[in-house]
């Protein structure tokens, strides 16, 4: 059985990929697909994902604030808050950006250069 | 007892004003990084030492000859309801003050601690969705972005060290290795403490501008500390070339994630870029950071004699020791 880790990975992957809300027993037929066609792994011994286990994954996601469900629909149906592109970029403008505190958060290889300063160790790196 | 409270007072203001800046201005840091940092984090302890320390003793000095034997007494008036008229006005004032700085230093230490580990672990989070394990390392993850970044997020046993493919295009594979090498120094040498508590020495007094010259001056020699670990194993020429290829990568970028209305812009280096923004860490300090980097890597100075070092050290002990010694000794030899 995959860790938790990788079935929200997967679970968020298929979500991404599709247009529309899901259900969990969409997303569990999904999961098992793709997983024979990966060959069935021997650690899945062929035994099929519960829609319990898909659901603990949906609900993990839910309060990380990655999935929301549509009320109101029974049985509920899942969709990614937003696209993968934007949490890519929800990342990096951490990682880019200027918050007080983002040098004690994560520490950068090169901290933010502008563009004369840019330019000035290009013209280093010619000389060198 | 009195004249303790006035020298204290003097050592807290010298802490916090003078020497903090000629420490920022002065050029032998670039040379013995360790040793500087050191010193940074002696002026910081011992300028908060001495600064509550100050207001304790003078509040204090009517009921007790000494700190030790103040306290106990001021327990005893709290404690039993004892009259506080030996007292004046300008001691309780003292007290307080002493009592709400050193609620405050601590409340502000805690709470960046919670504020980074929480943003951390929502970091940590889309990592594990958005990257992909490299083939460099367990603990190096690749994730899809054309500018060339490199970090690493500090957690214990789950620090992990992010590059983007963009830098992965970007550099030759002994280049890679330097930016590798370089980050590992970061979290094998535990930065992310440093950066912490000076984050919070900052955040606690941001009236005292000389708390944002410290943090600038930790951030810039963590940056040397580092680089000093790559150069042991690889060449001087490769790690410039790797933080200029990096640096000229991602130049505008900063700025253009900075700006809220173009927030998704990351892919414009606009005219402006190189507006800077007054007050931001991110900003002119590390720009700084960089070019500090790129100097002392081109003409290198030799290290700080032996003898300096030692003389540097010594100072850094005497700075813990004299507020301490003076707080407590009369205490236990009275």
């Amino acid at each position: 059985m995959a860790s938790l880790g990788e079935l929200e990975r997967a679970v968020m992957d298929l979500l991404w990929a599709g247009q529309e809300a899901a259900t969990a027993n969409t997303l569990r037929d999904l999961l098992a697909q793709s997983t024979k066609a990966a060959g069935g792994s021997a650690g899945h011994e062929g035994k099929d994902l519960a829609v319990t286990t898909v659901l603990t994954v949906l609900s993990r996601l839910e309060r990380k604030g990655l999935v929301e469900r549509e009320r109101g629909t029974r049985p509920h149906r899942y969709q990614a808050v937003s696209s993968r592109a934007d949490h890519t970029a929800e990342l990096m403008h951490e990682v880019l950006g200027s918050a007080p505190d983002r040098e004690a958060v994560l520490a950068r290889f090169i901290g933010s250069v502008s563009a004369t300063e840019a330019e000035t160790l290009r013209k280093l790196l010619d000389h060198s | 007892m009195f004249w303790t409270s006035y020298f204290l007072a003097v050592l807290a203001i010298v802490l916090a004003w003078p020497v903090p800046i000629l420490l920022s201005r002065a050029q032998w840091p670039a040379r013995s990084p360790f040793t500087a940092m050191l010193l940074w984090q002696a002026i910081a302890l011992a300028g908060g030492l001495s600064m509550i320390g100050a207001m304790l003793v003078y509040g204090l000095e009517p009921v007790g000859d000494n700190l030790l034997a103040g306290l106990r007494s001021l327990a005893g008036m709290v404690l039993r309801n004892e009259p506080t008229t030996a007292l004046g006005f300008w001691h309780i004032f003292a007290l307080s003050a002493a009592a709400l700085l050193s609620a405050h230093l601590v409340f502000t230490l805690l709470l960046t601690y919670y504020k980074i580990q929480r943003q951390r672990r929502r970091h940590r989070e889309l990592l594990a969705l958005l990257a992909s394990p490299s083939a460099d390392g367990a603990r190096t993850m690749v994730i899809s972005h054309d500018s060339p970044v490199a970090y690493c997020l500090p957690g214990g046993a789950r620090s992990v060290t992010v590059l983007s493919d963009g830098l992965m295009a970007a550099l030759e594979p002994d280049e890679l290795r330097a930016v590798l090498i370089h980050e590992n120094a970061h979290l094998s040498q535990r930065h992310h403490l440093l950066l912490w508590a000076f984050a919070a020495w900052r955040q606690a007094l941001p009236w005292l501008p000389t708390t944002r010259l410290a943090q600038e001056a930790v951030n810039s020699l963590i940056e040397m500390l580092a680089d000093d670990v790559a150069l042991k194993t690889e060449s001087k020429a490769t790690l410039i070339k790797a933080i200029a290829i990096v640096a000229s990568g991602s130049a505008g970028l900063s700025d253009a994630a900075a700006a809220p209305a173009a927030r998704m812009g990351f892919g414009d280096a606009g005219t402006e870029a190189d507006a800077g923004q007054p007050g931001a860490t991110g900003g002119a300090g590390s720009a700084m950071t960089t070019a500090s980097r790129v100097s002392r890597l081109l003409s290198p100075q030799p290290p700080l004699p032996e003898a300096l070092r030692l003389g540097v050290l010594g100072a850094c002990l005497l700075l813990l020791a004299l507020p301490t010694a003076l707080l407590i000794v009369p205490g236990l030899l009275g």
